[in-house]
């Protein structure tokens, strides 16, 4: 009997080359041009698509493989989650508001990255980077539906997370999150990847996920941390592309390089300011802290940028334009954040409240050189008020930055006293920024952001109301009438967290009082 | 000098990865951040696939790592035996 | 500097004038951080401008202690972050304001609590 010639399997590289682009072709029925309308006109040239490295190796089968067991685990947590009622072991049910954003501001862009990265998957000429996309495609939506499943139980008892598709479509401060990514996907396909795969998915994806899955952790989420750490498994290849892509693009062409540094200025800044929403969870909405936003900022940001601009110096990149000015903002933006929400609390779909003395005594060893002399005496003012019952609630709608689209709460770099303001006219009509970054993005493309959706402008243009609504009828009241249009059920979404019926659920649950729920 | 590092899940199916990567990068260090594995380390860091089986006493596919790892740092490089992160500089 | 595109890219603008039931006006009180931000309304052109201080930023501003204390005569404007000395008896067009100007005042004296800018 012949022994068996055991064929030495092809390596990886070899396997994946010959699965993805050895599969794809030229055409000749139609010029490639034609069949690829899309990656040229920005201006970045490739000249050899063959110089691309294929960044993660999986195959599709390992794909599905991998990707099905860790399914498999996930859901198997989430259901365990329920059956247990894990929703009685968070810290408190303060803590909720921070998911009520997660599911009504994030989850969405993970929506719009899988239409993203469907649409560039297609649009790339070379097959390694289409099918790249096509996978982190595929991964986005997983992460819509997982984070839509693993959330979908606290819904059951808890305020606020009952549409989230509708309110992010509508609701002022969820403008943020869905501008941005409009912004990035309206882009062309090179944009697209800087904008998502590198600035974001690389440069500041930390920042949401690992603290804050930490934060989850340690006040007993373990739904949230589990679709967290399920979720970054992805990102980590998210990540590889968007650094195999600037590599690319720096290393195709010297006439590239501009280009790509105007998109890591742009896009560096719209990612820091969309991260202001996740500096206030993380610093006022976790009841136990695991560390600030200034920490994870230094950790997460400044320590590995370093690392990796120094990597980029050799292609002739710098850091980021606005770089100093969100490593100065790192005292200031969580602050600033939470407090505009504590402001406009009647119209948001979570809720707010003053923070305890323990937890602001946490804040100002976190921020010895600002919380106590710029945040603590408004906080300090409220609780007061409150106590009275005065709590205060702003009824006057925000001016917002025309770019980022957020209140216009951030302060002059070097002076947090004072609020900054900038401006500049275009076809005769002045438009405003929160920064000279803000302005400068407008600036260079003022033909998109002029067509920008303020959630206050719309509001008083008569947009933001059901339809059949008679804003002459009497009795109008307009703040009601657009909060219907939000869906959003007043006294049961919306105001403090004191007094909600979130609050005294959970008491009741957890067979408390409400102040012996108060740790 | 620049940092590398990569993030696992904190649980049994990560521990021989960890426990490889730990023998076969002596700058290596580990940290224990809520939930998670995080080693850094000095320029480079290289996970060794036979290193890993040495541990387990059966097969282990270096794909594998992805059921479990949570997030890194550093560019990549990838084969049947061995991923590597570095900066290049 | 202007958008990269294929094919002619040249889309209205949101907020032009025409879209709004009056000029829109930013405002915000310095040293009053608060407020989180300055506010957005549409006011009508003809408003006095003194109405301002007595009829309208009341509702908005005068749940801080320092608000009922002001002296409307003592109180320093700027307009796009330029010092500006408005006519308290003028419309807001007559003083110059168009749709989507900023206004800012400055309450001598009264600069938050416990002057804290807050």
């Amino acid at each position: 009997m012949d022994t068996p010639v055991i064929k030495k399997k092809i390596g990886l590289k070899e396997r994946y080359a010959a699965m993805t682009r050895g599969l794809a072709w030229d055409t000749t029925y139609q010029l490639m041009d034609k069949v690829f309308p899309y990656d040229k006109y920005e201006g970045i040239k490739i000249h050899d698509w063959d110089k691309w490295e294929d960044p993660f190796r999986l195959t599709m089968d390992a794909y599905w493989k991998y990707q099905g067991e860790k399914e498999k685990k996930l859901y198997a947590v989430i259901e365990a989650f329920a059956q247990n009622n894990g929703q009685l072991g968070v810290t408190d049910a303060r803590y909720l508001s921070a998911l009520k954003i997660f599911l009504t501001g994030v989850s969405p862009l993970e929506y719009y990255a899988y239409r993203g990265f469907a649409h560039v998957g297609r649009q790339f000429t070379g097959a390694g980077a289409r099918v790249a996309c096509q996978m982190q495609s595929i991964d986005e939506l997983r992460h819509n539906q997982t984070q839509t499943h693993a959330l979908s139980h606290y819904n059951k008892y808890f305020n606020g997370m009952h549409s989230p598709k509708h309110m992010y479509d509508r609701v002022w401060y969820l403008s943020v999150p869905k501008s941005f990514f409009e912004d990035a996907y309206t882009g062309g396909p090179f944009e697209f990847l800087t904008a998502v795969s590198f600035s974001f998915e690389y440069v500041l994806t930390n920042l949401l996920f690992v603290p804050f899955m930490s934060g989850a952790a340690h006040n007993g989420d373990l739904s949230t941390v589990t679709f967290g750490f399920s979720a970054q498994s992805d990102e980590s290849r998210h990540m590889t592309l968007g650094i195999e892509c600037i590599k690319f693009m720096l290393e195709q062409d010297p006439d590239n390089v501009p280009i790509v540094q105007r998109w890591i200025d742009k896009w560096f800044w719209r990612g820091y300011r969309l991260l202001s929403i996740v500096a206030m969870m993380q610093d006022y909405m976790l009841p136990k802290r695991v560390m600030s936003w200034r920490e994870s900022w230094e950790m997460y940001v400044e320590k590995n940028g370093e690392s990796l601009f120094r990597d980029l110096a050799r292609y002739g990149i710098r850091k980021p334009k606005g770089w100093t000015q969100a490593c100065e903002g790192k005292d200031h933006i969580s602050h600033q954040t939470f407090a505009v929400f504590y402001n406009y609390a009647a119209a948001a779909a979570f809720h707010t409240w003053v923070p305890e003395e323990k937890e602001m005594a946490w804040l100002s060893e976190k921020y010895p050189e600002t919380f106590d002399s710029l945040y603590k005496p408004r906080w300090d003012y409220w609780r007061e008020q409150a106590a009275k019952g005065n709590r205060f609630y702003q009824k006057t709608l925000p001016m917002l930055c025309q770019t980022c689209q957020i209140p216009m709460i951030f302060t002059e770099p070097g002076d947090a006293t004072k609020i900054a303001y900038r401006e500049t006219e275009h076809k005769g009509d002045k438009y405003h920024f929160c920064s000279d970054h803000c302005k400068d993005i407008f600036e260079n493309e003022p033909e998109k952001y002029v067509q920008a959706w303020l959630p206050p402008q719309q509001i008083y243009q008569g947009n933001c109301f059901k339809e059949g609504v008679d804003p002459s009828a009497e009795g109008f009241d307009p703040l009601l009438a657009v909060l219907d249009y939000y869906n959003l059920k007043v006294g049961r979404d919306n105001f403090d967290f004191e007094g909600s019926e979130d609050q005294k659920n959970f008491a009741t649950w957890c067979g408390d009082s409400v102040e012996g729920v108060k740790k | 000098m620049s940092n590398v590092f990569i993030a696992f899940q904190d649980n049994e199916d990560s521990r021989p990865i960890i426990e490889a990567i730990l023998t076969d990068n002596a700058a290596a260090q580990a940290t224990y951040p809520t939930g998670l594995v995080k080693i850094d380390a000095p320029d480079r860091l290289v996970i060794r696939r036979e290193s890993i089986e040495e541990l387990t006493g059966r097969p282990f596919d270096l794909q594998q790592i992805h059921v479990n790892l949570v997030t890194l740092s550093g560019r990549i490089d990838e084969d049947d035996d061995q991923l590597s992160l570095s900066w290049i500089n | 500097m202007s958008v990269v595109s294929l094919k002619l890219y040249d889309f209205p603008a949101k907020d032009l004038r025409e879209n709004f039931p009056a000029p829109l006006l930013f405002i915000g009180w310095d040293e009053h951080l608060m407020f989180g931000a300055p506010i957005a309304l549409p006011l009508p052109s003809d408003t006095p401008f003194g109405a301002l201080g007595s009829a309208v930023l009341p509702g908005i501003y005068g749940y801080h202690p320092d608000f009922n204390k002001i002296d409307w005569n003592t109180v320093a404007w700027t307009k796009s972050g330029q010092p500006w000395k408005p006519d308290l008896g003028k419309s807001l067009a007559e003083n110059g304001l168009k749709h989507k100007d900023v206004i800012r005042f400055r309450t001598p004296g009264l600069n938050g609590l416990n002057s804290s800018c807050n």
